[in-house]
């Protein structure tokens, strides 16, 4: 029980007349990567956001790094919690660069009042170049391709040091390559910091393949979980999706990106 | 030319409001035309306004009427806005044309000429008494400390609102915090810029800042810039062409954003954007 980071028991979350989780539980140890895949409108996103405060329980309860989710505790979680969701339509023209909108990271932190020092400017810097986008930390973040901009919120997930990872769809709307060198990085990462990760996708092909268990989510539920090998069946995803749905292959990590921190 | 008009009282008084409305409302404007929040400012405006046609009708102190529906408005409409009960455009249409009903209703029940209800429409930087200049101080120096220390929040929310929250950071309080500051505003600088021209010389200046420049720290400091020059020149304009200074500052503000946009280094980025969007 010790080794238990997070803790939700029969929740239920509506918006309105939209029931999105209905009577979800589930236990999630200290340094696991979970993978959470199903459908759109399955409840995935909504589970991250009882995890980190964002989103309100109706009904359960749910406890994350030893404190109970409710109002109180929201920002005190989400400063220990890393979140990167997938790329958003940024303005071009925002006036704030790479190196600023990683070191936002530390803002929750750092707190109101207190300014970041040079040592916190020093860890965006490592971080830049862990994620392998030092060289664009002056670029304004409006011109980043999608892979780049989504380096630069893993980047700044990173800074805030977190204990658990919640990546939302990182890899969706960036194109194929982009998507295999997030995924390739997101493993690495993992391999390195061992952090607590959580990996919502609807999307088989980007599973990492470094998943210890997954999870299958439809229409507000927790549908099955277990390991990949036992739950990677095309007559399971078949069954969750509603169409013929193919095991994809695992990609490997390479070798050749950068690992510096 | 003629200077001797500065000895005046009245003239030094409207360059005081000048500078203080100039550099507050721009400051404002950086946030409301990052945000996007365009629509919200607007109708904070005419809520200030219809408050401080209430205060003539009841006749007490418009500025406190001003005060009172801007920040009411400003407390409706954002959690409006966020809640997401209705498209927010929706939302802040609704408040909006409340607020200009109001106005309205306020200036149709008001007994005979009606000269001072119609100086809030267009405004007199001309006529602004020593009470009105202390207020815009003050307001000027708040939002400047506000800014000054919660300046790494701040440039958080309004670029990466979501992120913002998501990192610990009170982005609502902030959020709040930014549409109360923009009512605070607009009543204080109601009796000098006008109902209908206020929220020109919050969205100008910041927009022709917008045009220039990819750091926020030298967008306030650009856009403050030209919301004094648009103050100041349109007040000089004002005086040698005996022309309204209400409209005046705003037509030079105007003018600044169109100089601003012709000779914008973004440019070339939307005509990269476009390019990349049709190749």
């Amino acid at each position: 029980m010790d080794n238990m980071v997070i803790s939700i028991k029969d929740a239920v979350v509506s918006y309105r007349e939209d029931v999105a989780l209905q009577g979800v539980s589930l236990k999630v140890r200290k340094g696991e990567f979970i993978g959470i895949i199903g459908p759109n409108g399955a409840g995935k996103t909504t589970l991250l956001t009882i995890i980190n405060g964002l989103g309100k329980l109706i009904q359960g309860e749910a406890w994350v790094l030893g404190l109970p989710v409710n109002g109180r505790n929201g920002i005190k979680l989400r400063k220990r919690i890393g979140y990167v969701a997938q790329v958003e339509n940024i303005d071009p023209r925002l006036p704030i660069n790479v190196r600023e909108t990683v070191m936002v990271g530390c803002y929750g932190h750092l707190g109101l009042f207190h300014q970041p020092t040079q040592a916190h400017w020093e860890r965006v810097d490592r971080a830049l170049d862990m994620v392998g986008i030092a060289h664009l930390s002056q670029r304004p973040v409006g011109h980043l391709s999608g892979g780049e901009y989504q380096r630069a919120a893993i980047a700044r997930a990173l800074v805030q040091q977190p204990e658990i990872f919640l990546l939302d769809e990182p890899t969706a709307s960036i194109d194929e390559r982009a998507q295999w060198e997030i995924l390739n990085l997101i493993q690495l990462i993992h391999n390195k910091r061992h952090m607590t990760t959580l990996f919502v996708t609807h999307d088989l092909r980007q599973l990492p393949s470094i998943c210890q268990r997954l999870i299958l989510m439809k229409e507000g539920k927790i549908w099955q979980q277990g390991s990949p090998d036992l739950i990677l069946r095309e007559e399971i995803l078949t069954q969750l999706y509603g169409a013929p749905t193919p095991i994809p292959g695992k990609p490997e990590i390479a070798s050749s990106l950068r690992f510096s921190q | 030319m003629d200077f001797s008009i500065l000895q005046y009282q009245f003239m030094q008084n409207a360059i005081l409001a000048g500078l203080c409305g100039g550099i507050t409302c721009s400051i404002i404007g950086v946030f409301v035309v990052t945000l996007h929040l365009s629509f919200i400012g607007v109708c904070i405006a005419h809520a200030a306004f219809a408050g401080a046609l209430l205060g003539i009708l009841l006749g007490f102190n418009p500025l406190i009427g001003a005060l009172v529906f801007s920040l009411a408005s400003a407390g409706i409409i954002g959690p409006m806005a966020d809640r997401g009960e209705l498209n927010p455009d929706t939302s802040i249409g609704i408040v909006f044309s409340l607020m200009l009903g109001l106005a309205f209703l306020f200036l149709g029940l008001m007994p005979g000429s009606r000269t001072e209800a119609l100086n809030l429409f267009w405004g007199s930087i001309l006529t602004v008494t020593r009470q009105d200049l202390i207020f815009l101080l003050a307001v000027t120096v708040t939002v400047i400390v506000l800014v000054a220390v919660f300046y790494k929040e701040i440039q958080a929310v309004i670029c990466h609102r979501q992120v913002a929250l998501a990192v610990g950071i009170p982005a609502t309080l902030i959020f709040y915090g930014i549409l109360f500051s923009t009512g605070l505003t607009i009543a204080a600088s109601l009796r000098s810029i006008g109902g209908l021209l206020i929220y020109s010389l919050i969205l100008n200046p910041a927009a022709a800042a917008y045009q220039l420049t990819y750091s926020l720290k030298r967008m306030l400091s650009i856009a403050s810039a030209f919301g004094i020059i648009s103050c100041w020149a349109g007040l000089a304009f004002s005086y040698f062409l005996d022309i309204p200074s209400g409209a005046s500052i705003v037509l030079t503000s105007s003018v600044i954003f169109g100089l601003a946009t012709a000779f914008s280094p973004k440019r070339k980025v939307k005509r990269w954007q476009q390019a990349q969007v049709s190749g």
